[in-house]
């Protein structure tokens, strides 16, 4: 079956909003399908194909009860995700850092030369 | 750090001094160079035009692989103390000055403790997207108001 080389990674898999609202109703905890298909107002077929590409990235698992299937959200698969907006913001932070040392030798200098005027 | 709508970054800090004193740091070349860097590397040029049309071009030597960032932009707005709005562009992106964001940093000071502020403007969702990127694979859309709820269950 041809895919769309566009859902092999995490990245892609939540760049799709329905897929991130199936993400988002599970990271609240594990869910059957009809629930996630109540939950979202969507068709069981498409809630069933989002969930298969999810699963495929490994963002989801699944378990059998019976004859159901539990979805649950893996959250260690997020991390490439979380780490990669994480580099940007620690990039700032440790520029910020910096700057909280050149505002300290500020404060310092400042509180100096008000000394002197005395 | 947040995503305030698709096109933008938004990046809050609390700084323990008065707000002339950031101000001072943020806006005088000899200040600049000790804390842009973020510590990774050293920061050979920094130019400062503080001006309203008024140019600034900074540019660092990574410590790690040794390669140059440069960056410029053009003052739109000054109020001392209180505002800058200044454009930012990447000298190694393509199309750099196209691809430039208008960036607005603001100061409020409470308690003798400053606010900055940073509203980094793309010029559009994709530009956003490279920022934060910063060099791995492009193609994403959004991922971010899935990270704000689910980033919690990775602690």
């Amino acid at each position: 079956m041809a895919r769309q080389a566009t859902t092999t990674d995490a990245f892609n898999a939540v760049a799709e909003p329905r897929r991130r609202q199936i993400l988002d109703v599970l990271a609240g905890g594990e869910r059957r399908v009809n629930d996630l298909v109540g939950v979202l107002g969507l068709p069981q077929p498409l809630v069933s194909k989002h969930l298969r590409v999810l699963r495929e990235v490994g963002l989801v698992d699944v378990r059998r009860e019976g004859r159901e299937r539990i979805y649950r959200l893996d959250a260690a698969s997020l991390k490439p995700i979380h780490d990669w907006v994480k580099d940007y913001e620690r990039m700032w932070s440790d520029r910020f850092d910096a700057l909280d040392e050149v505002l300290e030798q500020l404060k310092e200098k400042e509180e100096g030369s008000g000394d002197d005027d005395k | 750090m947040t995503f305030p709508s698709d096109t933008q970054i938004q990046i809050t800090r609390e700084f323990a001094a008065p707000k002339n004193l950031v101000y001072r740091a943020v806006t005088e070349p000899e200040l600049v160079t000790r804390w842009w860097n973020a510590k990774r590397g050293e920061v050979t040029t920094c130019e400062i035009d503080l001006r309203e049309g008024g140019k600034w071009r900074y540019v660092m030597v990574a410590d790690e692989g040794g390669y140059e960032v440069a960056f410029h932009g053009e003052y739109k707005e000054i109020v001392p103390n209180e505002r800058v709005v200044t454009t930012e562009a990447f000298e190694g992106a393509p199309d750099p000055d196209t691809n430039a964001t208008t960036n607005t940093m603001t100061l409020e000071e409470h308690d003798g403790t400053t606010t900055l502020t940073v509203l980094i403007d793309c010029p559009s969702q994709f530009v956003r997207d490279a920022i934060v990127e910063s060099g791995m694979e492009a193609g994403l859309q959004d991922a971010y108001d899935l990270l704000e709820e689910v980033a919690i269950s990775l602690r």
